[in-house]
C-alpha cells in the first residue's frame, strides 16, 4: 500500500450482490412458506441462508482483497464510512419503532385501558377493575402469571461486561493506531470475548424467564401479553446486534491478525468499532428502560 | 497502484449481454434497469386501478366479489407506491445525480446493483400473493391490525415484501446521500447543487429515518400473527391504534418521499423553460428541508378520528398547518421563476405547469383534511381518495414524466417525437382531473373508499370518473410507444439539448457515454 490511487473506484460488473438477491428470494420465501406450514419452507430457508454465507464471503472477501491490494483512495474510504454511519443511522430507527411501542404502551395504552382520559367506558365496559400500572400483560392476562425480570443480578452484570468491551475496544484502536500489535490483538480478543460472553448470559437469562414459576422461573414468555412482547423484542434484536457485532469483531481479529491495518488505514476495524458502540448505546437504553424503570 | 487496477481502469467498454444488467455497477444501467422496472409495475398497478374503476363505473356488483376489490385496492396503493413511484425517482437519481455533480459514478457501485435487484424479488413475492389462498392482502396498503391479520397464506408473503422494500430503499437513499456528500465535483459547493441533487438529498435522510419504521412496525405483525405477542391486542395490554402511530411516522416522511424529488425535477425544468435561474435557489433549499422536518411530527392527523385526546388533535392540527408554509414558499418561487420569463412550452414544460396548478389542488385539500373538525366528515370517504391523487398522479407521476420528457434526450440522444408528447401531455392533464376531479364531491357528499358499491347518488360522478380513468390509462400507452420510438431513433439531440439548460449533466454529450466526469470536472 505504498500509494494509492488518484481516481475513485470504480468497479465494472460484480456478481455478488445478485447472488445476494437470489439467497433473499430464497430466504424470504422459505421463511413465509415455513409459517404458512409448507414443507418446502425449511428446504428454501436452508438454502437462501446457505448462498447469503456465500455472498458474504465472496463480496467482503473481494472488498478485502481490494482494499488489502491498495486501490482504494481516501475518498473511497470517506464512502464506506459515511455508508456505514447511515447504516448505523437507519439501525438506529429500527430499535426506536420498537422503544416508540414500549413508550407507547407504557404511557398510553395502560393507563388508558385502565380508564384515564376520556376512556372511563372502555375500563367500565370492557376491562372493568383492570389497573393499567406496569409491568402488565394486559387486562385478560395473556400468557398468564409471570415475574418481571429485574435489573440488578444478570443484566447488571451484562451492563458491566457490555461497558468494558466498549473500553477495551477503544485501548485496541489506540494500539492500533500507536502501531502495539500485541495491545490490539489482545485487547481485540478481549472485546470479541467479552461480547459473547454477554451473549452466553442473556441466553441463561432468557431461559430462567421461560421457566415457570413453580420450577424456580419467571414465567415470563414472549407471550407474556405486551410486556412480554417489548420485552423479548427489544432484547432480542438487540441480542441478535449483538451477535452479529460479535461475529464481526471475530472477522476483524483475523484480519489484524494477518496484519490487514495499518495505523493510517483501518475503515474496517471502526466501522465494526462504531457498530459495537451503537449496540452499547441501546444496550444502556434497554437497561434504564426495559430492566429498570 | 495495483495492476489489478490498472486493468479495471483500463477497461470502459460496457460488458454486453444479460451480464450488462445483472452484474451491473454502472449508475446509468441501474437508473435504466430502475425506470423500466418502474414503467412495468406502473401498468401493473394501473391495470389494478381499470379494474377497481370498471367496478365502480356503475352501482352494484358487476365483474368481481368485493373481497377481490379489496384485494386491488390494496395491491393497487402497495404496486404503485413502492413499485412504481419510489423506483422511478430512485431510477432517476441514479441516472442523474451523479451527472449533476460531476461524479463519475455512485459512491457504492456495487450495492447499487443490489438495491436494485431486490426489488423485482420483492415485487414476485408480492403480487404472488394474488395466486395465493386467501388471495393477496385485502386489508389496504396501510395493513391496520386486527383486519391484517386476517389475510391468509399472503400475509407473510407481504410482510417480507415490505421488508425487501425497505432494505432496498434504505440501501439506495444511503448511496444517494454519500454520493451526494462526498463525490461533488471540486467548486461544487452544497449552495451551488442543483435543486433535484438538493431535493434527493433530503429526500434519502428522510427514507434513512422513516423506513426502518415501518420495517419495526411490520415485524411487529408478524410476530403478533405467529409468535404470541401483543402489540396490537388489548386484552394483553398492546393497542391496535399503536400499529397505526408507528406506521404513519413512517408513512407521512414517505408522501413526502414520493413528492420532494418531484418538486426537484420541476425546480429544473422551469427555469431551463422560462430561461431565467430559479427564484429563491436559497429558500428552495430551507423550504425543503423544512417539510422534511415538519413531515415527522405531523404523523396523528392520519388518525384524527381514532380518539386522541384533544392536545393531540391540536398539536397535530397546527404543525400540519404549518407545512402549507414552506410548500407555499416552493409554489411562489416556481410562480416568480416563470414571471417575465421567454417561456416556451415544450412537454416537460408542459408536465411541469401541470404539477404546478394540479399538485397545488392537492395540497388545499391536503390543508382541508388537516383541520380536525373538517377532517371527521370528510375521514376515509372518497374526498381523501381525490385529494392523495392529485398530490400523487398530477403531482409526483407527472413530475417523474416531465423529468422523463426533459432528460430523454441526454439518455437515448435522440429527441422524442414533440407532437405526439404534447397530446400525451393534454391527454393526461384533462383526463387525469376528469378520473379525479368528480372525486371531491362524491366524497363530500359521504361515498366511503374502499368500497365496491355504492349509493346512486353517487352513480353520475362515478361513471365521469371512470371514463377518465379508462382514458388516462389508455393514453399512458402513448407514453410507452413515444420513449420507445425515441430510443429507437429520431432526431438527434445536441448536447445541451434545451436552449434554455444549465448545469453539468449538459455538458456531456448526448447519448451520455457509459462513463462520464472519469475526471471531475471544475465548477466555476
Amino acid at each position: 500500500m505504498a500509494h494509492t490511487s488518484d481516481r475513485y473506484y470504480i468497479p465494472h460488473g460484480s456478481p455478488w450482490p445478485i447472488v445476494g438477491t437470489v439467497a433473499l428470494l430464497l430466504l424470504m420465501f422459505g421463511v413465509a412458506s415455513a409459517l404458512n406450514g409448507a414443507a418446502i419452507g425449511k428446504f428454501s430457508m436452508l438454502a437462501g441462508a446457505v448462498v447469503l454465507l456465500f455472498m458474504l464471503f465472496g463480496w467482503f472477501g473481494v472488498v478485502i482483497k481490494e482494499s488489502v491490494d491498495g486501490i482504494y483512495n481516501q475518498q473511497v474510504d470517506r464512502s464506506f464510512r459515511m455508508g456505514m454511519a447511515w447504516f448505523i443511522a437507519s439501525e438506529v430507527m429500527f430499535f426506536a419503532a420498537f422503544f416508540g411501542a414500549l413508550f407507547y404502551a407504557r404511557q398510553i395504552v395502560l393507563p388508558w385501558l385502565g380508564g384515564e382520559s376520556n376512556n372511563f367506558f372502555t375500563n367500565f365496559l370492557l376491562w372493568p377493575g383492570f389497573e393499567g400500572t406496569w409491568p402488565s400483560n394486559g387486562p385478560a392476562e395473556i400468557g398468564g402469571e409471570y415475574k418481571p425480570m429485574g435489573p440488578w443480578g444478570l443484566p447488571a452484570i451484562n451492563t458491566a461486561i457490555l461497558l468494558s468491551s466498549g473500553v477495551t475496544i477503544t485501548i485496541a484502536h489506540h494500539a492500533l493506531k500507536a502501531g502495539n500489535r500485541g495491545m490490539l490483538i489482545l485487547f481485540l480478543g478481549l472485546t470479541w470475548a467479552l461480547g459473547l460472553l454477554f451473549v452466553g448470559l442473556q441466553a441463561t437469562e432468557y431461559a430462567h424467564a421461560y421457566h415457570d414459576i413453580a420450577d424456580g422461573g419467571l414465567g415470563l414468555t414472549l407471550g407474556s401479553g405486551i410486556y412480554g412482547s417489548t420485552f423479548f423484542m427489544l432484547t432480542g434484536f438487540h441480542g441478535l446486534h449483538v451477535t452479529l457485532g460479535a461475529t464481526m469483531l471475530i472477522v476483524i481479529w483475523f484480519r489484524c491478525l494477518k496484519g490487514h491495518f495499518t495505523p493510517e488505514n483501518h475503515f474496517g476495524f471502526e466501522g465494526v468499532a462504531w457498530y459495537w458502540h451503537f449496540v452499547d448505546v441501546v444496550w444502556l437504553g434497554l437497561f434504564i428502560f426495559v430492566y429498570w424503570l | 497502484m495495483s495492476t489489478t487496477a490498472e486493468a479495471h481502469h483500463d477497461h470502459h467498454d460496457a460488458p454486453s449481454g444479460i451480464k450488462r444488467w445483472i452484474f451491473a455497477t454502472n449508475h446509468k444501467d441501474i437508473g435504466t434497469m430502475y425506470l423500466v422496472f418502474s414503467g412495468l409495475m406502473f401498468f401493473t398497478g394501473g391495470a389494478m386501478a381499470m379494474i377497481i374503476r370498471a367496478e365502480l363505473f356503475q352501482p352494484g356488483l358487476q365483474f368481481v366479489d368485493p373481497g377481490f376489490f379489496n384485494q386491488m385496492t390494496t395491491m393497487h396503493a402497495l404496486v404503485m407506491v413502492f413499485g412504481a413511484v419510489m423506483p422511478a425517482l430512485v431510477g432517476l437519481a441514479n441516472w442523474m445525480v451523479p451527472l449533476m455533480v460531476g461524479a463519475p459514478d455512485m459512491a457504492l457501485p456495487r450495492m447499487n446493483n443490489w438495491s436494485f435487484w431486490i426489488l423485482p424479488v420483492a415485487a414476485i413475492l408480492l403480487v404472488s400473493t394474488l395466486f395465493m389462498g386467501g388471495g393477496a392482502p385485502a386489508s389496504g396498503w396501510t395493513m391496520y391490525p386486527p383486519l391484517v391479520l386476517q389475510t391468509g397464506d399472503a400475509f407473510p408473503f407481504l410482510i417480507f415484501s415490505v421488508h425487501l422494500l425497505g432494505m432496498s430503499s434504505i440501501m439506495g437513499a444511503i448511496n444517494i446521500v454519500v454520493t451526494i456528500m462526498n463525490m461533488r465535483a471540486p467548486g461544487m459547493g452544497l449552495l451551488k447543487m442543483p435543486l433535484f441533487v438538493w431535493t434527493w438529498l433530503i429526500t434519502a435522510y428522510l427514507l434513512i429515518l422513516a423506513m426502518p419504521v415501518l420495517a419495526g412496525a411490520v415485524t411487529m405483525l408478524l410476530t403478533d400473527e405467529y409468535f404470541g405477542t401483543s402489540f396490537f391486542n388489548a386484552a394483553g395490554g398492546g393497542d391496535p391504534v399503536m400499529f397505526q402511530h408507528v406506521f404513519w411516522f413512517f408513512g407521512h416522511p414517505e408522501v413526502y418521499i414520493m413528492i420532494l424529488p418531484a418538486f426537484g425535477i420541476v425546480s429544473q425544468i422551469i427555469p431551463t423553460f422560462a430561461r431565467k435561474p430559479l427564484f429563491g435557489y436559497d429558500s428552495m433549499v430551507y423550504a425543503t428541508a423544512s417539510i422534511a422536518f415538519l413531515s415527522f411530527i405531523v404523523w396523528a392527523h392520519h388518525m384524527f378520528t381514532v380518539g386522541m385526546p384533544l392536545a393531540g388533535q391540536l398539536f397535530f392540527m397546527f404543525s400540519t398547518m404549518l407545512i402549507a408554509v414552506p410548500t407555499g414558499v416552493k409554489v411562489f418561487n416556481w410562480t416568480a421563476t416563470m414571471w417575465k420569463g421567454s417561456l416556451t412550452f415544450e412537454t416537460p414544460m408542459l408536465f411541469a405547469v401541470a404539477f404546478l396548478f394540479l399538485f397545488t389542488i392537492g395540497g388545499f385539500s391536503g390543508l382541508m383534511l388537516g383541520i380536525t373538525p373538517a377532517d371527521f366528515q370528510y375521514h376515509d370517504t372518497y374526498f381523501v381518495v381525490a385529494h392523495f391523487h392529485y398530490t400523487l398522479v398530477p403531482g409526483a407521476v407527472f413530475g417523474i414524466m416531465a423529468g422523463v420528457y426533459f432528460w430523454l434526450p441526454k439518455w437515448t440522444g435522440h429527441m422524442y417525437n414533440e407532437k405526439l408528447g404534447k397530446l400525451h401531455f393534454w391527454l393526461s392533464a384533462i383526463f387525469v382531473n376528469v378520473t379525479f376531479f368528480p372525486q371531491h364531491f362524491v366524497g363530500l357528499a359521504g361515498m366511503p373508499r374502499r368500497i365496491p358499491d355504492y349509493a346512486t347518488q353517487f352513480a353520475d360522478f362515478n361513471m365521469i370518473s371512470s371514463i377518465g380513468a379508462f382514458v388516462f390509462g389508455a393514453s399512458q400507452l402513448l407514453f410507452v410507444y413515444i420513449i420507445w420510438s425515441c430510443v429507437r431513433g429520431g432526431e438527434k439531440a445536441s448536447t445541451q439539448v434545451w436552449e434554455g439548460a444549465e448545469g453539468l449533466e449538459w455538458t456531456v454529450p448526448s447519448p451520455a457515454p457509459h462513463h462520464t466526469f472519469e475526471v471531475a470536472p471544475e465548477v466555476r
